[in-house]
């Protein structure tokens, strides 16, 4: 019962939270470029004007991706919330990541193409990472599930503080922004257009970012986790990583692919891995 | 409820999306200087996508002429309903002084409906901004006639 409650309050507030946070966002990066910047409720305004247009789809596998992607999203989200299996969490979200790479390239747009290929890529980027981080957990808890990290006396952080920052790429790349927003393109009129989503337009869009909110929520639950002693400091914890992400995106060009792949697996997984040791080892 | 809510959002989250008909590039830097600090269009919830398939507004600016009305058709066919027009300048409301050449068609409205006339050569950011609002009333208008 209290499982289903839990589920629920994931589903409900995952869209909510995820919504504020990306108007949030909107509002302090227009304050670094000295602007007034959008209404915090933009991001629900956005998504109700997109839900409320004509339903243009270039072919039926887009309809199919889209509710994909958000259900995956939203049941990734759900599971977290329910105290799950983090890897089951983990092949969910992926289910859900590789179905919008899978609509954006069943259209021939080429933007649409090469924005597929490139989340391809972050895919291939952000993975492994997530993987080593849950491997970490299990190293420090001795399970994957998420209740045995409220049981900790000592914050995760103490113990895989090198992960901690590896997971830092990982939700640099989720959430699209520079210098890793090279699939979405964060400015619509770029070179890309905005790469995987030029093809879904109107309610498919909404749906999108529906799905994205809950990501959002996903990767910064993850690292909730690694303050869980305290609500105090996981809060703090939780906006300066999120304030660091806007000024990091604020100040950051995009860089290529290729650079991408060197930097966060190098720095990502070599940080990762140094971590790992030192868990196993001490 | 939610119908409402979606309503009033239409007005709260206008996408512009602007194309360039053969303008001398006046029209152009005018639009983009409405996304400015100085203007700072984004605050009404205005952004400017590139992509007509995202976009609400359709701002034309420029003559239309034989090679481009193709493109103008095209882009605004790929818009979803419900959508609006805004032609700026002079050129986008009649053609301006190109108005003669044996290349042009003439205004915006010539191709495609055009719902505001945005004047001036080039047209002020601020009449810009008002054309965008003016437009949106009208778009909420054509909403509920279709309802
Ligand atoms: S109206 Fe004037 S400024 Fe605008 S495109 Fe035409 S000639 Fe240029």
């Amino acid at each position: 019962m209290d499982t289903l409650i839990l589920v629920i309050i994931g589903l409900v507030a995952g869209p909510v939270i995820g919504g504020l946070v990306a108007g949030l966002d909107r509002r302090v990066t227009a304050w670094f470029q000295s602007r007034q910047g959008p209404p915090i409720m933009q991001a629900f305004y956005d998504v109700a004007k997109l839900l409320g247009k004509e339903k243009m789809v270039v072919n039926q596998w887009q309809i199919l991706c889209a509710w994909v992607y958000l259900i995956a999203a939203a049941v990734s989200v759900a599971l977290f919330f329910a105290q799950g299996d983090l890897l089951v969490i983990f092949f969910v979200q992926a289910v859900g990541a590789v179905f919008l790479v899978m609509g954006a390239m069943s259209a021939k747009s080429p933007y649409s193409q090469v924005g597929a290929q490139r989340e391809l890529m972050q895919i291939l980027a952000y993975e492994p990472v997530l993987i080593l981080v849950f491997v970490g957990i299990y190293l420090v808890t001795g399970s994957f599930s998420i209740s045995s990290v409220w049981e900790l006396e000592q914050p995760l952080l103490a113990k895989m503080p090198l992960l901690y920052l590896a997971l830092g790429y990982a939700l640099t790349i989720k959430l699209r922004k520079s210098p890793f927003d090279f699939s979405t393109s964060h400015h619509g009129h770029q070179e890309l257009v905005k790469g995987v989503l030029t093809e879904y337009s109107g309610p498919y869009l909404a749906l999108v970012e529906i799905a994205h909110w809950y990501e959002t929520v996903l990767v910064l639950g993850l690292c909730a986790l690694f303050w869980s002693t305290n609500v105090f400091w996981m809060a703090a914890l939780l906006i300066g990583t999120y304030a660091l992400e806007i000024l990091v995106d604020n100040t950051m060009a995009r860089m290529t692919w290729r650079w991408m792949l060197k930097r966060v697996w190098l720095l990502g997984m070599g940080m990762s891995v140094v971590n790992l040791i030192w868990l196993y080892a001490g | 409820m939610f119908g409402s809510f979606i309503k009033k959002s239409r007005a709260k989250s206008p996408w512009i999306m602007h194309f360039d008909c053969g303008s001398c590039n006046g029209c152009d830097i005018e639009v983009l200087a409405c996304l400015t600090p100085l203007y700072d269009v984004e605050r009404f919830g205005i952004i400017n996508v590139g992509n007509p398939k995202h976009a609400d507004v359709l701002l034309v600016t420029g003559t239309v002429n034989h090679r481009n009305k193709k493109v103008l058709k095209n882009i605004y066919d790929q818009m979803p309903e419900p959508k609006a027009v805004i032609a700026i300048g002079a050129c986008g409301n009649t053609g301006g002084v190109f108005r003669d050449a044996y290349n042009v068609v003439g205004g915006v409205d010539k191709v495609i409906p055009v719902d505001v006339y945005v004047p001036g050569c080039p047209a002020k950011p601020e009449a810009i901004i008002d054309g965008v609002v003016v437009g949106l009333g009208k778009f909420a208008q054509k909403v509920e006639e279709a309802e």
